[in-house]
């Protein structure tokens, strides 16, 4: 056969040999793809808009159930009455002006053999390869005691918007002398500094406003990301306000009570004025039904093409991927979503993808205008991620003037990655 | 920081209780060495033992693989009101115990 090899025939090839010459398949392979990516968050938003922009003919839809996006980077900003909540806001106009369609609805089913989706209205979409970067769900059965109920009492905080609101409510309204319980899980999580990052900076809140309160951290871990600057720059600024049970101290929750606001750790019982609940987690329900999800909570992928390794022609982003050493962060996300799109638009086109380097960012700011930060690049190595050289970390012993800096490029970094995925 | 222990206060006769103890140690495993290349020696809990009103229950025999500041967690009967008793031994003459109190309905 003597016809030229371009992108449209590669497509139709793999699409003939998938489905045995079925007559409907040709008419599919018309258009470049149909991809749909469920998420609109960091991972999914940036995945969708790398696509078209690699490719203007393919069809990509986005189902997101949220017209408005809640960033949850700077959202401690907000719970310590820094930063307003409008700030953290992004809609997806510009996204659809690329002509991503956007259909604000959830996704609720998933079926892989006919590869379809199907949004909560009953609508059912099409796809070539579907994009899953539905961030967390919470694993309530880990946490006997807290639901949905139990987060209008102890918010979790830890999906922004009403709950971040909620949290900064209650902070307004406990007494000086008042205790603010953050209750932390285990790895993996998302984004494992940010509760640190949240009691160094309701700290700040309690110091200029509730001087006589304390901060009380019941932890699932002995140690965390940043460990020595985060303790560093509490005893500077906050004394002995914050204080830290960890792991091997009996940190660990392992029950709450909403009723009588009492959390329980494996030694003992506490009832603060403040109960922030962080409870362990794991992928978003929709990775679940999609059956891309195994027994850890988290989606094993490919983490060159980010193909799900239980479900066909799904590949799996952000918070919501068994990534190894890469942590479960925005910038991580975005980068994931960005790798993910070239690799699909190699797959569709017959090419093999190649090994994506990625790269993480994680800035901290403890105070106003005291921030550190950790970078790290990773690249697939098995079944995961594993962290390669060029990483950093902001030295411990720094003059005051570099915390100032990295805490204004902690903004510009929010402006940069914001404006990259909604703007 | 002294052993942490949790002995429900308060049991039917008959049910299954739920004993948990973490207690503060380095677990140095004797195979480790400094930069000057010499031996970090060995310093670990080797025995912990538990008696309810005098009678041993549970005992666990504590080795160089298990890691710094040894949790243990472990079920028995709530047979009488009285107390138990912990005992941790270990290297370099380490040795530290605990007790709790129990009522039994």
């Amino acid at each position: 056969m003597n016809v030229p090899v371009t992108r449209r025939n590669a497509v139709l090839g793999i699409t003939v040999a998938a489905t045995s010459l079925i007559a409907p398949s040709i008419l599919r392979a018309q258009s470049a793809g149909r991809i749909v990516v469920v998420g609109g968050g960091f991972g999914g938003a940036a995945c969708a808009r790398a696509l078209k922009r690699a490719d203007p003919r393919l069809q990509v839809t986005l189902i997101e159930p949220n017209k408005t996006f809640v960033s949850c980077p700077l959202s401690n900003a907000v719970i310590a009455g820094l930063r307003k909540m409008e700030a953290q806001q992004f809609g997806y106009d510009m996204l659809a002006a690329e002509g991503i369609a956007v259909v604000a609805q959830a996704a609720t089913a998933i079926d892989t053999q006919k590869r379809s989706v199907t949004a909560a209205d009953g609508t059912a979409f099409g796809y070539d390869r579907l994009v899953l970067s539905p961030g967390i769900d919470f694993h309530l059965e880990a946490l006997p005691g807290y639901d949905a109920a139990a987060s209008e009492k102890m918010p979790h905080a830890w999906k922004a918007g009403a709950q971040t609101l909620l949290l900064r409510k209650q902070l307004e309204a406990m007494a000086d002398g008042g205790t603010v319980a953050i209750a932390i899980p285990a790895n993996p999580s998302r984004c494992p500094p940010a509760p640190y990052e949240r009691a160094s900076l309701i700290a700040h809140y309690l110091k200029t406003h509730k001087p006589r309160s304390k901060v009380l951290i019941l932890d699932a871990k002995d140690n965390f990301s940043q460990q020595r600057l985060f303790e560093t720059a509490w005893k500077e600024l906050y004394g002995d306000m914050i204080e830290r049970v960890a792991l091997s101290q009996g940190g660990r929750v392992t029950s709450v009570d909403p009723a009588t606001m009492t959390i329980v750790t494996e030694f003992g019982n506490y009832t603060p004025d403040v109960a922030n609940v962080i409870p362990p987690q794991r992928a978003g329900r929709i990775a679940e039904i999609a059956g891309a999800m195994d027994a850890t909570g988290w989606c094993p992928i490919d983490p060159v093409s980010f193909e799900s390794k239980l479900a066909p022609n799904i590949h799996v982003i952000g918070d919501a991927c068994l990534g190894g050493g890469i942590p479960k962060s925005a910038s991580a996300a975005s980068s994931q979503g960005k790798a993910c799109a070239s690799a699909i638009v190699d797959l569709l086109a017959a090419r093999a993808p190649e090994a994506p380097r990625l790269a993480g960012v994680c800035y901290n700011t403890v105070a106003p205008g005291y921030g550190f930060s950790l970078a790290g690049n990773y690249q697939p190595k098995g079944d995961i991620f594993a962290e390669v050289e060029g990483g950093t970390t902001s030295p411990v012993d720094a003059p005051r003037d570099l915390r100032a800096r990295e805490a204004a490029e902690t903004e510009r970094w929010f402006e940069t990655i914001t404006a990259d995925t909604f703007g | 920081m002294p052993a942490l222990i949790n002995v429900p206060a308060k049991a039917k006769r008959g049910g299954v209780i739920e004993i948990r103890t973490l207690t503060s140690h380095i677990m140095e495993t004797g195979f480790r060495h400094t930069v000057d290349g010499k031996l970090v020696p060995r310093d670990i809990i080797t025995s912990f033992t538990c008696r309810y009103n005098g009678d041993e229950i549970f005992r666990a025999d504590l080795f160089p693989a298990i890691a710094a500041n040894p949790y243990l967690s472990f079920f028995t009967v709530a047979k009488e009101s009285g107390k138990f008793e912990f005992e941790w031994i270990g290297d370099n003459g380490y040795s530290s115990t605990a007790s709790a109190s129990i009522i039994v309905e």
